[in-house]
């Protein structure tokens, strides 16, 4: 069958500055450059680049560039070239188009809508070099009043547990499986070093984290991969992922050809065997049937651990949030559309869930309507890049964010969208021992351990402008906020004054 | 839109108040009930105090008898006038505790009225759900600079006992209902104060010129208050002017807070309409919600609104640190950032407090029996030029002034546990849906 696609990107090598190193030969995975069989000359095959950059970011003589492939498409605005691309593709194989990390269609990034708030003339703007400034969180449910002894100082009933985070950003859940071990180990190395978590994903526990266990968030999926008590009090707290932003609806599918000895005895399941998790928790068809699995596992765990439930941002996200509030959810993760994920069907990724701010906003004021928003944690993830979008998601009414892509970022990874390739010349979204080695975990821990802390030292700034100086005051005050180039709709549910007003 | 009907209806419930709760569905970005009722004159002409958030300077002063003995208000009218400059002829007022022993089991409802239609529909309102033992004019005098004042009443009044009984709310929950129901839905009328054997004198003006108008000398009370206001636009109206009040509390404050939002949408999870937009209104509200509805101490609950900081509890010994980090997890909604020192008034006696960073200026000084607090120091030593122990209230900390007798009380009474009065929402035990939004769909 004639194969119908081109190329997405050309390799552009500056022949007069190559040394003919061969580094990008012996880099690339894809085995998009090589050497002529014939010539020996240094060739590249433009079908097999997926814009990594690995070879653009070593190359000794900066003489790579990726740039994209000169094809003009057929004038049509709606017959553009990956619309094709994607119909060549599926005409050839009959299947579901495959894709990863977050949704790239350029729908609205509410964030860039949102403009931050700073103090002139009638209060001060507070320096974070002078005076403290706190960006601690606390994780957990709470009750709506406290009964005290105030002369004794003691608590009538003692508080639920929490989780205590001094910067307000988690890390997002990915598993040992879709991505590597290392990756794992620098994230579990910065949690601890920033005092925040780490979150396992669905795939277990691997017993080089066990150490962390302190600093660790374990995942109870519709798999239920590596779950057993150990496992449940090997964490600080425990998460049930009922959805992901990046595919809502959809369960999970690690091939077989990813379980190796490490992840086939880290998830418990046979080597060589799919991973598949299903698109529902069996055992949770409905609101109560969540109840009983979020006691189950306090029960499992003495009522020691906070469980968290993370859904995606679906239509009806508002109520169904305010329904896990009620069934014993101590804190509630909402993961948006943009969200990243190791895989994911193509036009799921990019046609199901809404945007984290819009998702967001709607979470915490019916939660608010309810009276009972004080009383329940609120996570928000799904896009947050920069300490701006930080900022913002906590005047939405965030407690704190979970990051994934951009601690990725931090690593390595280019965003090129081909995990699920396996193939991940970084060495995050891959199990091959030859690419998994390129990522030192030490190193990679350094660098999203300065990333985090440049961020909290930003939020300083920022919280400091507005003339507030611990996080607490900063959560849902949305008058901080105001909106730029959004319709009247958009302000009600974001719940923001237009800009001037 | 929000004409109520005033006619008695079967049940001790409150008709047609719009739910606290129910504000937050406007979003931030309107305020539909405040803006239609406040801005149906024919001309445009700039919003008023509820249609936009207006920031302000301030003085403030306070002076108390520790013993309960009761005196004139010339001094606080002093005191104040000293600190002329602290304010701009925009909003003056004050707060006065003990001047109506003859009345003092019942409310003291001082109401302003813009016109005779709105005093009407008040006291039908009030006829249906209380029974008024007297009801008059506060007398007041002309002043040169006082412009085109509001009709001022007072009603002495009980809640009508089958109501109150009817409604399942405890007395002080009823009386807050009505008044936030007056406020909210009858055009043109403003509830100053709603307070027993207290009440509030306030208005457009320099505190001075407010002071002599409402002739503030002809009372006598054990605690007195005051507020000079500058307002960077005008409220407008009189109902804007401070100090603010709910029940027996009046707060005047000095500041403009960071965490004003973050406040106010955690008040109103609790019931509360924060239809004045205003800090000082916000800041009462947490005040009633953790002293008077969570039954904390006074002292407690300014704790929690400035709330140690993290070193400080890290460096506390465990059983404090927890009872700190409890107070912190529960309460972290309630803490207030951003410049303030505010005054709070109550039956017990006074409450002073600046936020943890000291950004506002607040000195307190002694007498004998006698507690004098202001903006300047200098304004304590125009009424008391030996005023003694005179030192600055410490960030964070809060400065208690209590009456002999209820000091007393508390030193003997047992160490308890407080225990909560959750009023329930309208929205958990509501029996039809609200009118309001019904209204609105149609």
């Amino acid at each position: 069958m004639l194969d119908c696609r081109i190329p997405r990107y050309k390799v552009l090598r500056d022949a007069d500055e190559c040394i003919h190193c061969n580094l990008c030969v012996r880099e690339c995975a894809n085995e998009v450059h090589y050497l002529s069989k014939k010539t020996g000359a240094l060739k590249a095959d433009s079908m097999k680049c997926v814009n990594c950059q690995r070879c653009t970011v070593l190359c000794p003589a900066r003489a790579l560039a990726i740039g994209n492939w000169p094809q003009v498409d057929c004038g049509s605005a709606a017959w553009n070239l990956p619309t094709m691309a994607d119909i060549a593709t599926q005409s050839q194989t009959g299947g579901v188009l495959l894709a990863s990390m977050g949704n790239p269609k350029p729908y609205h990034i509410y964030w860039e809508h949102l403009l931050l708030n700073a103090s002139q003339v009638t209060n001060p703007s507070i320096d974070p070099l002078r005076e403290p400034m706190e960006t601690r969180v606390l994780l957990g449910s709470r009750p709506a009043h406290l009964r005290v002894n105030e002369r004794a100082r003691t608590l009538a009933e003692p508080l639920p547990p929490q989780l205590k985070l001094d910067v307000p950003i988690l890390f997002a859940a990915m598993s040992f499986g879709s991505v590597s071990l290392n990756t794992q180990k620098a994230l579990a190395l910065a949690a601890r070093e920033l005092g925040t978590y780490f979150n396992c994903g669905e795939g277990g526990l691997h017993r080089d984290l066990e150490p962390f266990g302190e600093h660790a968030i374990v995942q109870v999926a519709s798999g239920r991969f590596g779950v057993d008590p150990y496992y449940l009090n090997a964490g600080a707290a425990i998460e049930i992922k009922i959805g992901q932003g990046a595919k809502p609806g959809i369960g999970g599918h690690l091939p077989g050809e990813k379980i190796n000895a490490e992840v086939s005895r880290t998830r418990m399941i046979p080597e060589g065997t799919d991973a598949i998790s299903p698109a529902p928790h069996h055992d949770i068809y409905s609101i109560e049937d969540l109840r009983q699995l979020v006691f189950s596992l306090k029960e499992a765990t003495g009522y020691r651990k906070p469980v968290a439930v993370k859904v995606a941002a679906v239509h009806n996200v508002a109520a169904i949030a305010s329904g896990m509030a009620r069934a014993g959810a101590d804190i509630i993760v909402i993961d948006g559309f943009r969200g990243g994920t190791g895989a994911a069907p193509k036009r799921i990724r990019d046609n199901v869930g809404i945007p984290i701010e819009l998702a967001l906003a709607a979470v915490d004021e019916r939660l608010r309507q309810e009276g009972i928003r004080s009383t329940v944690s609120l996570v928000a993830s799904g896009t947050i890049r920069n300490s701006a979008d930080v900022v913002r998601a906590v005047a939405l009414g965030a407690d704190a964010v979970s990051i994934g892509s951009a601690a990725l970022v931090a690593m390595g990874c280019h965003q090129c969208g081909d995990c699920s390739s396996g193939r991940c010349n970084w060495g995050i979204a891959t199990q091959r021992p030859d690419l998994t080695a390129r990522l030192n975990p030490d190193q990679a821990a350094e660098r999203v351990v300065n990333l985090v802390r440049g961020w909290n030292r930003e939020i300083q700034e920022m919280m400091g402008g507005m003339g507030i100086n611990a996080i607490d005051s900063l959560r849902g005050n949305r008058l901080m906020l105001r909106g730029v180039g959004l319709n009247e709709k958009e302000l009600e549910i974001l719940g923001v004054k237009y800009a001037g007003e | 839109m929000n004409h109520p009907d005033p006619s008695p209806s079967n049940t001790g419930g409150i008709p047609n108040r719009t739910p606290g709760h129910a504000c937050a569905h406007r979003g931030a970005s309107s305020r539909p009930h405040i803006a239609s009722r406040r801005n149906t004159g024919q001309h445009p002409r700039a919003p008023r105090e509820g249609d936009v958030r207006i920031p302000s300077g301030c003085a403030i002063a306070a002076i108390m008898d520790r013993s309960g003995k009761r005196h004139d208000g010339s001094d606080i009218l002093r005191s104040i006038a000293l600190m002329h400059d602290r304010s701009n002829g925009l909003g003056g007022g004050f707060a006065a505790y003990g001047i109506y022993p003859e009345y003092a089991s019942l409310y003291a409802f001082h109401i302003m009225y813009e016109h005779d239609q709105a005093r009407r529909e008040t006291e039908a309102y009030l006829d249906t759900f209380f029974m008024s033992e007297k009801q008059e004019r506060i007398p007041t005098q002309p002043v040169a600079s006082i412009k085109n004042p509001p009709d001022i009443w007072r009603y002495f009044a009980a809640p009508h006992p089958m109501r109150l009984a009817a409604s399942g709310l405890d007395e002080a929950e009823y009386a807050m209902e009505h008044v936030f129901h007056i406020n909210s839905a009858i055009d043109g009328a403003f509830v100053a104060s709603s307070g027993k054997n207290m009440g509030v004198f306030k208005g457009v003006g320099y505190p001075e010129d407010i002071g002599e108008f409402y002739r503030i000398t002809d009372y006598a009370g054990w605690a007195w208050t005051a507020h000079g206001r500058f307002p960077t636009n005008t409220p407008g109206w009189w109902g804007g002017a401070h100090p603010f009040t709910l029940l027996n509390w009046s707060v005047v404050h000095n500041g403009e807070i960071s965490s004003y939002d973050a406040n106010r949408r955690y008040v109103e999870q609790f019931g509360y309409d924060c239809t004045l937009q205003t800090d000082t209104e916000v800041i009462t509200y947490l005040v009633d919600l953790l002293a008077r509805r969570h039954g904390l101490s006074q002292e407690l609950a300014a704790h929690i609104m400035t709330a140690p900081s993290w070193e400080a509890i890290d460096a506390m010994d465990p059983r404090d640190a927890a009872f700190e980090t409890a107070l912190r997890a529960t309460y972290g909604s309630a803490l207030v950032n951003g410049p303030f020192s505010i005054i709070v008034g109550s039956e017990e006696g006074l409450l002073a407090l600046n936020d943890r960073l000291k950004l506002r200026a607040l000195m307190a000084a002694e007498k004998g029996s006698m507690v004098y607090l202001a903006s300047e120091q200098a304004a304590i030593e125009v009424v008391c030029p030996d005023a003694e122990r005179m030192r600055a209230v410490g960030g964070g900390e809060p400065f208690v002034v209590q009456l002999d007798s209820v000091a007393k009380a508390k030193a003997t009474a047992a160490g308890q546990v407080n225990e909560p009065r959750n009023a329930p929402l309208r929205h958990e035990v509501g029996v039809l849906p609200d009118r309001h939004l019904l209204r609105k769909e149609a």
